[in-house]
């Protein structure tokens, strides 16, 4: 009996991915909902939501990229190049996000250039993803196991425009988690910014669906042929109850419900992804069987993903569970 | 020729953000050990000079746990973007060994850390202390996953070449490759010793504010004893780790020794000890040599028998000045360290250690002088296995990216740019913790705190602006 392994490397891989954007999504929303809410006060408790969880949320980013490295050499070797340009632009805003958590609650004067280093780093961040994300869906020129394109191949209006969206998915994403960890006028606030919000991503959403099969024949012809039709008609029905959900439940203050509501949208999109795309792992024509390690490398690693990943994910929800309940002002610093 | 331009690009970013990088670890792991010695002392004895110190330097840790964090994440994703070739070749073995080092490292980091940094007082003693363990032993393997990855790309076995790509074949010769032993010793040692030299030039900017503090003194002494012990193993494993590369890198020995032709056969190889090293002359200007001591440093007799560089064509040659002057730093500094140590146990046996303010105004001017030999060590090793990015089996220009010039000088400044400013904060911020009184470690209530930021650096408290 054989076990098909790099299929299983394809999920976790992808497990690692649907974990970063769920969790850095809301971290990194929190950073772009920055510049909507004025003082420094309510500015510290938005950061201190995230402070104690934002690192491990990013943990998930290198599991995945080094996954890659390991499980699928090939696409790590033809996705970094080719998303040479914003990927470097997202490590180098990554960074200043990362060190405004540390810096911005032991500063006075210099304040203002962390709430930059913050926001900034949290859109630019948000950003560069979603053109990464928008440029692997428009396809990578490959040959001879390598990327064979140029420096601005990834410079899209397609591209351009799931950068945009997913600033619009993390800050609604971050919206959702805010409501659930502030109170008062604070939270007020972000009730009054969801409906906008939820808004700008369906709209996308919408735009982005369409815009794929237009320009995309192989997924046009995936999505819109009998059974697949039928198959994959729930995915837009589910987003659109559970965009409906959001838009109506907002005047219920059910604090908690927003947040998995949203996270069920991004779940949607992402399996609206793979329905797309399975099996390949580079469109528009490198399979994930083509990219796979030797079968010894995956073997290998998998035994030490199979045994640590759960210790990281119960780390990590015990670090949630201790951090739980409302942030309040004047809290989490001195 | 743009494209030898681009590959010089790509080398001189990677040199510059892992140069930048390699400090923090390296730090980590010597102050992690550190940490985790003193908070052992203070629980054995029940000093509380011991509970100061390690409250001092956990602050200090916390920084550089954080500034090694951020700019390894660079590192990471480095392979991908600027070295494709390397990563779709060899990536079914070092991509393997990344992701073994990511698992294991924030295994430890996400479980431990935020106990050692913010748990005194939330935990027990006893768990606290075995946090600060894992957390030390986590660094240690984290390094030892990362040596695995480089030292198979200096001494590659265990592998099969299938279609131009390295796949597999046995994984413990992979980890356990020829040059694995004596470079993680070696760098291990590199490590402690960078570290044993931190310590000892703030307990010496202490000592030279106040003589009389306690713990400025313990942490001197402490740092002493560590360089006086490490430097003369290190010597001895630098010395194995030598003979080891004459086995399998004797191209780099005869770069690092200036060795161009071999010598007749009467007489043994002269060891030279200064020289301008030429490549287009192929010979060396200036020459300053000893008879038959290489010879006998490297074979260990008097009439040993090195190749020259000759031996191999010109372009397999690595760069020969680079490699010369690198070796000949990281050898004057570590016997300048020994003579620290040395200088260090004559001054304890004459009662002077901390009366001695020229002994420890040299001590505080010789801080970085480890982290200074530990990085020529690195030159002398990653540019002496070029031209080859996997030894003798795949070229560096043949695992390069294909990015134009323009968009390399571009990330290349933009990182520059980016690591100035964020080590600049970072590193100003440290001075500010290292000139905070070490005897006046009175816990803060702000770390402990319920939701306080359960982040690396917050456990450094205090405004960085105002002065102290």
């Amino acid at each position: 009996m054989t076990i098909d392994l790099p299929v299983i490397w394809y999920l976790l891989i992808g497990f690692a991915v649907a974990m970063y954007v769920m969790m850095d999504g809301f971290s990194l929303g929190v950073g772009i909902l920055f510049p909507f809410i004025k003082g420094d006060e309510n500015r510290d408790v938005m950061m201190n939501t995230v402070a104690p969880v934002w690192d491990g949320n990013q943990t998930w980013m290198i599991l995945g990229g080094a996954g890659l490295y390991g499980a699928f050499p090939l696409a790590y070797a033809v996705i970094l190049p080719a998303m040479y340009l914003p990927l470097i632009l997202m490590l180098l805003a990554l960074i200043f996000r990362g060190i405004a958590f540390e810096f911005r609650f032991k500063s006075n004067r210099s304040r203002k250039w962390f709430d930059l280093a913050f926001s900034g780093g949290a859109m630019v961040a948000t950003f560069s993803q979603g053109v990464v994300l928008g440029g692997i869906v428009n396809g990578l020129s490959v040959s001879e196991r390598a990327y064979q394109g140029g420096t601005f191949d990834w410079f899209s209006p397609f591209a351009l425009f799931t950068g945009l969206a997913l600033m619009a998915g993390y800050a609604l994403l971050g919206a959702g988690w805010l409501i659930m960890k502030t109170e008062g006028d604070l939270q007020n606030r972000f009730y009054q910014l969801a409906r906008p919000l939820t808004l700008l991503l369906v709209a996308s959403m919408i735009v982005i669906s369409v815009w794929t099969p237009l320009s995309n024949g192989r997924i046009a012809e995936r999505w819109f042929t009998f059974p697949n039709i039928a198959w994959f008609a729930p995915v837009p029905i589910l987003v659109a109850l559970l965009s409906w959900s959001i838009w109506n439940g907002v005047t219920h203050s059910h604090e908690r419900r927003l947040f998995f509501k949203v996270l069920g949208l991004f779940f949607l999109g992402l399996s609206g992804l793979v329905i797309s795309f399975f099996p390949l792992i580079i469109p528009p024509n490198i399979t994930l069987w083509d990219a796979a390690s030797a079968r010894a490398s995956q073997s290998f690693l998998i035994v030490g993903y199979v045994i640590l990943v759960p210790i990281v994910l119960a780390y990590t929800a015990y670090s949630y569970y201790v951090f739980r309940g409302k942030v309040r002002h004047g809290e989490g610093y001195h | 020729m743009l494209g030898f331009e681009a590959l010089d690009l790509a080398r001189f970013q990677f040199a510059f953000t892992v140069s930048f990088h390699i400090l923090f670890p390296a730090f980590s792991i010597g102050l992690a050990s550190y940490l985790m010695v003193l908070e052992g002392l203070w629980l054995k004895t029940g000093n509380e000079i011991y509970h100061n110190l390690y409250r001092f330097w956990v602050r200090i840790f916390a920084v550089v746990f954080g500034l090694g964090v951020v700019s390894g994440v660079v590192m990471a994703y480095q392979f991908g973007t600027n070295w494709s070739g390397f990563a779709e070749r060899a990536g079914d073995i070092t991509g393997v060994l990344l992701t073994y080092e990511v698992l294991t490292a924030f295994f430890m980091e996400a479980g431990f850390l935020g106990i050692m940094l913010f748990g005194e007082g939330r935990v027990s003693k006893r768990l606290h202390f075995s946090a600060t363990c894992l957390v030390a032993i986590g660094t240690l393997i984290s390094m030892t996953w990362i040596l695995m990855s480089n030292s198979w790309m200096q001494t590659p076995a265990g592998y099969e070449v299938i279609d131009g790509r390295f796949e597999p074949a046995n994984w413990l010769e992979i980890m356990f490759n020829p040059s694995f032993p004596y470079r993680i010793v070696h760098m291990g040692l590199a490590a402690f010793i960078s570290v044993g030299f931190v310590v000892g030039g703030v307990g010496a900017y202490h000592l030279l504010r106040d003589r009389r503090d306690q713990a400025a003194r313990k942490m001197f002494s402490m740092a002493m004893w560590a360089i006086l012990v490490a430097l003369p193993v290190q010597i001895i494993a630098g010395d194995m780790h030598g003979l080891n590369t004459l086995e399998h890198q004797p191209a780099k020995v005869a770069a690092m020794e200036g060795h161009w032709e071999n010598e007749p056969d009467e007489k043994g190889m002269p060891l030279v000890l200064f020289a301008l090293p030429s490549m287009d002359d192929g010979a060396n200007h200036f020459e300053l040599k000893v008879p038959y001591a290489s010879s006998l440093i490297l074979t260990h007799t008097l009439d040993g028998k090195i190749q020259g560089l000759k031996d191999w064509p010109r372009d397999e040659w690595p760069d020969v000045p680079l490699v010369f002057w690198s070796f000949r730093i990281m050898v004057g500094l570590g016997m300048l360290m020994l003579g620290m140590g040395v200088v260090g146990l004559f001054l304890r046996w004459r009662g002077q250690l901390y009366e001695a303010r020229w002994f420890q105004r040299i001590a505080l001017f010789t801080t970085p002088v480890g982290f200074i030999a530990l990085l020529a060590g690195w030159i002398t090793t990653e540019a002496g296995r070029q031209p080859w990015v996997v030894y003798g089996m795949l070229r560096t220009e043949d695992a390069v990216s294909t990015h134009s010039v323009a968009s390399m000088m571009t990330t290349l400044v933009g990182f520059m740019v980016v690591y100035a400013i964020i080590f600049g904060i970072g590193i100003y911020y440290m001075l500010r913790l290292i000139k905070s009184e070490p005897m006046n470690m009175v816990p803060s209530g702000g770390p402990g705190h319920e939701r306080q930021p359960k982040r690396p650096m917050s456990a450094a408290d205090g405004s960085f602006e105002e002065q102290n």
